[in-house]
């Protein structure tokens, strides 16, 4: 099983290898051959790993690979974990990938970049399956940074963008904002357990309840509840929480499929996994579960907000994206860590589908992404124009699609949690529904319904994209509907997790919500007693009301309330905030730092009085500069010499 | 005695350096080269027939040079020297590889310097002997001194004396310092320094001694503004052993001569000595970001690693007070790791820059952009070594740091907290240069007339980065070797000499 298990995040890896050193040899074809056989590859032995674990019901595989380093007396080592958690990730990291590097045949056609962009899709699948595999810190924190670094490439693929390259520095520094807690949280966990291993922590973390450290003067604080907020930082910065989300929307600036597999689908949701892998030392501490809830609820509901506004289409689904990052947050901080896994792998497939929709759209239009510049595609491309809707659907939750059932459970979950902050976050979440379902449809009814408003060029040459484009589509549409029907009852409320996740006995909203289930179908007419499936369809209808049947009444809004539309454009000013007191006050400080401690102080003031003897020293050197180099060479081991003997004989 | 490798690995660069002074410009090229790697060949067995299990010297030679002062040609190694070494004579390999073609005037004395230079510099991780460090340690100055004053930019006199004056004067104090034990113990031997009972007052004063000779080294905050003057006057390969070699000797002082010879005053000096690696690590980070010159980036950049280096072994004795001696061997082996790794990254980065400056003859961040339009396999390097200088794991930039992190937050919350700044200004400084100069749309007609690397620059890079990569995937082939010795040290810094 070992190899089999190494073999996972290693074929990829070689493929990447292969075309990233030999692209330019093997050529455009070979590259796309090679790295889809690898992930495709991948995926085979996926599936062979979910039918040992989960339908054989194998005991979980705990192995070392290789011991990286040992020092003082804490092992660091390479391995893997495999439970059916890990299982869940390896099948959606895999399928996205593979969608996603069939699209990009058709997406990236006449990019120059083909090669390399192949090699990094690849890398990444590699990087992220070590993060999702690893059965420890230190492998995790590799993946961790790995994702983010080739997200780094891929954000500023196009380099000779701007735009492009501020833009995956920007993503990159502001995740080594949350790594930097992420580490701290680590080497807290190495300080109370001595060790890097996963079960080592979870074995260790009953003991340290009611254990402090001392932070602030003489302030103790309970040590698990530092330790996860550390974590969560971490997570914080890869899933784009609030107030760490800001690289997310400016991370479109890369090529749409990596829009899809890296910034919806995978490496952003891998916070959420994170935690849930964690939940044996989260459970402990109640403060962090609710520190995690307002966080997310934050997050869900005013994220959103920003993408009502938004005309890019591929910032649409960004925030989007932040939004649903922000439910499966708050379905932590609930501690439904089964539903929050539930949302990301639904949310994987719906929204993957729809940054891909979205991409076909762009291809059609010639790189055209304002959305005010489309319309009535709907008979044009007609393959994009259901699955659009189809994910659309799953993403607002309509009855009985993927969507539907995570967010339900969420909404549910909150409602039943009783842990400080539950109460606002139920109705950030009850709100965010309606944001969710106007967004999407406003941009559904802009993009494929109404009167086309492209102009007459891009109209006559907007067609249906190619097969490998459309193909990636409908099968990321299956599962966007089925997908939740399928799995609800064993993941969320079966035992599917029942040994990899712990759920204190206090914080078991599942547990409860799980008395009144009865089967997937009268989940669905349990759903119609709720408020959130009539909040859905209300915004839906808004949005109907606005931009098909009425399209002044934007307008009109606009003129009225055109502040509220400002602050959201301005997104509540974060990013002008982070620019003008991080960005540039750290430049500025640093220049102060520079002039005024190294030149002024240090150079000027304290050494000048040698510095004046440095003058004299060159004056000196000036009158032995015969030329001569041996001279001088000569001179000057005579002189140590010379020194060395008086030294020693005086 | 057995074969004397050590001897061989310190004079066959010294002597082929002064035959290559000697044979002229044209062969000098052919002979370095066969000289360089004949000097690495010959350090091999020193990894490969090292015995990990013992901290007790390997690999030993002993003469007696100056009897009647007890002076000895003493010689040997252990799991903290041994790595520095073999990473020297890596170094030098690179460095001839990087002149090949580039140094037009008069070729055969800068290279000749630079085989002496590693040969004195094998000696000082060598020896085993005070007063043979202290010969070798100041006689690596001649070179470099040369090596500045000849090659530099226009500013060299300036700078070369700066970095005389600073290194040379911190050195006397040692040498003080090592003859007042003499008076005291009646030899100089290292080993003999390490027993030397001393008392409180004593300790002091020897400490500080050293402190300045090994504070300028490495070099500490406040007394490293020698270190970018150097650094920007001297030519890329004096940049990358200043930085990849140089530096080290600080660092192994502090290991060598500081903690063991003045324990209790190390302990006692430990808050000042976290508070300026600290300062160093922050206060450097911000000034790195506010840098023009890309060479004095990387220098700042470099102070602020070794701040790490510091931090990692005077954290030792806050951890030996709170009884964690494991804890302490992960910080001294952090410091270690982070020497080795820095070694082979700010050499990389120094010749990234130097590869450039070939072609535009300018270090200014300005003069640049959009390089990778040019030079895309170039650009490859550049971005992977600044991944690396930031850290990245997967990279040896992040082994040390991470170690040096976990054992600091053993130590104190804001100890760790304050390093762990640099995963986001060390990302911040780097990344940025790397978005000025590599990224974005071609600058100026000169980025666009730029070359990409041909295949002498291709493997000088490639090597660098072989190893960059090797040690993050697996640093126990460094980590392995050290225990021993680390152990021993940390008896040794434990007990008190009073």
């Amino acid at each position: 099983m070992k190899l089999l298990y190494t073999l996972i995040p290693l074929a990829p890896l070689l493929a990447a290898i292969v075309t990233g050193l030999f692209g330019r040899r093997i050529g455009r074809d070979n590259a796309h051959r090679v790295t889809i056989a690898g992930v495709a590859f991948s995926l085979l032995l996926s599936c062979f790993a979910f039918f040992h674990v989960v339908i054989g019901n194998a005991a979980p595989f705990n192995e070392t690979l290789y011991t990286w380093l040992i020092s003082g007396n804490i092992r660091f080592e390479i391995g893997f974990l495999v439970d059916n958690l890990t299982v869940m990730m390896l099948l959606v990291v895999n399928f996205v990938s593979l969608m996603v590097h069939i699209y990009t045949i058709g997406y990236m056609h006449d990019d120059d970049g083909y090669q390399r962009f192949f090699c990094y899709i690849s890398l990444f699948t590699f990087s992220m399956l070590m993060l999702v595999m690893s059965n420890n810190f230190l492998q995790l924190f590799f993946g961790w940074e790995a994702v983010g670094t080739v997200s780094y490439l891929l954000i500023g693929f196009y380099y000779k963008k701007e735009s492009a390259i501020f833009a995956n520095m920007k993503a990159f520094l502001v995740n080594r904002v949350g790594d930097f807690g992420f580490v701290l949280g680590i080497a807290g966990i190495v300080m109370y357990t001595n060790s890097l291993a996963y079960t080592d922590a979870f074995a260790a973390a009953p003991s340290l309840v009611g254990q402090t450290i001392n932070i602030f003067g003489d302030a103790e604080w309970d040590v698990l509840t530092v330790l996860c907020i550390l974590l969560f930082i971490g997570a914080m910065g890869k899933s784009a929480q609030a107030p760490l989300h800001v690289w997310l929307p400016d991370s479109m600036e890369g090529p749409t499929p990596i829009s899809a597999l890296i910034h919806a689908a995978t490496m952003v949701t891998a916070g959420i996994f994170m935690v849930s892998r964690m939940s044996p030392l989260f459970e402990l501490s109640e403060t962090a579960l609710s520190f995690i809830l307002i966080i997310g609820a934050f997050t869900a509901f005013f994220m959103g907000l920003i993408g009502m506004v938004q005309n890019d289409i591929k910032r649409v689904v960004a925030y989007s994206t932040l939004s649903q990052l922000g439910y499966m947050t708050v379905a932590l901080g609930v501690s439904a860590y089964s539903a929050a896994m539930f949302h990301l792998m639904t949310h994987a497939f719906f929204k993957a589908l729809l940054f891909l929709a979205a991409g076909s759209v762009i291809i059609a239009l010639h790189h055209e992404q304002d959305i005010r510049k489309m319309g009535g595609l709907r008979k044009i491309m007609p393959i994009t124009y259901w699955t659009s809707l189809i994910g659309s659907l799953a993403l607002i939750g309509f009855p009985g699609f993927a969507g539907f059932y995570s967010k339900d459970i969420i909404i549910e979950a909150v409602h039943a949690s009783s842990i400080p902050g539950a109460h606002i976050a139920y109705w950030a979440v009850l709100g965010g529904v309606f944001v969710t379902a106007f967004y999407s449809f406003r941009l559904f009814f802009l993009v494929f319904h109404g009167e086309t408003r492209m102009d007459k060029h891009t109209a006559e040459h907007a067609e249906e994209s190619p097969k490998v484009v459309t193909w990636p589509l409908i099968l990321l549409a299956i599962p966007s509907v089925i997908i939740g029907f399928v799995a609800v009852s064993a993941v969320v409320y079966g035992d599917y997790f029942k040994d990899v996740i712990f759920v204190a006995e206090a914080h078991d909203v599942l547990g409860e919500l799980a008395e009144e289930y009865h089967g997937p179908l009268q989940f669905i007419s349990h759903a119609f007693h709720a408020p959130a499936v009539y909040i859905a369809a209300l915004g839906v209808a808004t949005a109907f009301l606005f931009y098909i049947l009425a399209p002044s009444i934007p307008a009109f809004l606009d003129s009225r309330l055109g502040f509220l539309r400002r602050i959201l454009e301005n997104k509540y000013g974060f990013d002008d905030f982070n620019q003008a007191v991080f960005a540039r006050g750290s430049v500025n400080l640093g220049r102060q730092l520079w002039e005024k401690g190294d030149i002024k102080i240090i150079d000027g003031a304290v050494v000048n009085g040698a510095a004046n003897s440095v003058g004299f020293m060159a004056g000196l050197a000036r009158h032995v500069q015969s030329g001569m180099l041996f001279h001088y060479a000569f001179a000057m081991i005579l002189g140590l010499l010379a020194m060395l003997t008086w030294f020693l004989f005086v | 005695m057995s074969f004397p490798i050590l001897s061989l690995t310190i004079w066959l660069p010294i002597l082929a350096g002064f035959l290559i002074i000697a044979v002229g410009d044209r062969p000098a090229r052919k002979l370095a080269g066969i000289a360089s790697i004949l000097t690495f060949l010959v350090s091999l067995p020193l990894y490969f027939g090292f015995d990990s299990s013992t901290a007790t010297m390997q690999f030993q030679e002993s003469l007696a040079w100056l009897p009647s002062f007890g002076i000895n040609y003493a010689l040997g190694v252990d799991g903290i020297a041994m790595p520095l070494i073999v990473l020297t004579t890596i170094i030098n390999v690179i460095v001839v590889i990087s002149a090949w073609e580039v140094i037009k005037d008069r070729p055969s004395i800068y290279l000749g310097a630079f085989s002496i230079m590693t040969g004195l510099m094998v000696g000082v991780f060598s020896a085993m002997d005070a007063i043979l460090f202290y010969i070798f340690f100041e006689a690596t100055l001649i070179p470099m001194f040369l090596i500045i004053g000849i090659w530099g930019g226009p500013r060299r006199v300036y700078a070369t004396v700066k970095f005389f004056l600073y290194t040379f004067l911190g050195s006397v104090f040692m040498l003080i310092a090592l003859i007042y034990m003499y008076n005291q113990g009646g030899s100089f031997a290292i080993a003999d320094l390490h027993e030397l009972a001393l008392s409180k007052d004593q300790q002091f004063w020897i400490f500080l001694a050293f402190l300045a000779a090994f504070a300028v080294k490495i070099p500490m905050w406040p007394v490293h503004t020698w270190l970018p003057d150097a650094h920007v006057e001297a030519p890329t390969a004096g940049s990358a052993v200043l930085a990849a070699i140089m530096l080290k000797m600080g660092g192994y002082g502090f290991l060598r001569f500081s903690l063991p010879v003045t324990p209790d005053a190390s302990a006692q000096m430990d808050t000042f000595m976290i508070a300026i690696s600290l300062v160093a690590v922050v206060y450097i980070g911000f000034v790195a970001l506010a840098q023009r010159d890309m060479k004095k980036l990387i220098a700042y950049s470099s102070i602020s690693h070794m701040g790490f280096v510091t931090l990692g072994i005077f954290i030792a004795f806050r951890l030996i007070a709170k009884g964690d001696a494991s804890g302490v061997a992960l910080g001294i082996e952090g410091a270690i790791m982070q020497m080795v790794s820095h070694g082979f990254i700010s050499a990389a980065m120094f010749l990234c820059v130097g590869v450039m400056y070939d072609r535009i003859h300018s270090r200014e961040i300005a003069d640049y952009g959009g390089v990778i339009n040019t030079m895309p396999i170039f650009a490859a390097f550049m971005v992977f070594f600044a991944m690396a200088n930031a850290g990245l794991p997967g990279t040896s930039g992040f082994v040390g740091e991470f170690m040096v992190i976990l054992a600091s937050f053993k130590t104190n919350f804001w100890i760790a907290f304050l390093a762990a700044l640099t995963l986001i200004l060390g990302a911040a400084y780097t990344l940025w240069m790397v978005k000025r100069v590599i990224m974005g749309p071609i600058g100026n007609d000169k980025v666009a007339a730029l070359t990409d690397i041909n295949s002498r620059e291709f493997w000088m890079l490639a090597i660098l980065a072989i190893f960059v990569l090797l040690i993050g995937v697996w640093p126990n082939l460094i980590g392995g070797v050290m225990h021993a010795s680390v152990e021993n040290l940390v008896n040794q810094i434990s007990t008190s000499k009073y």
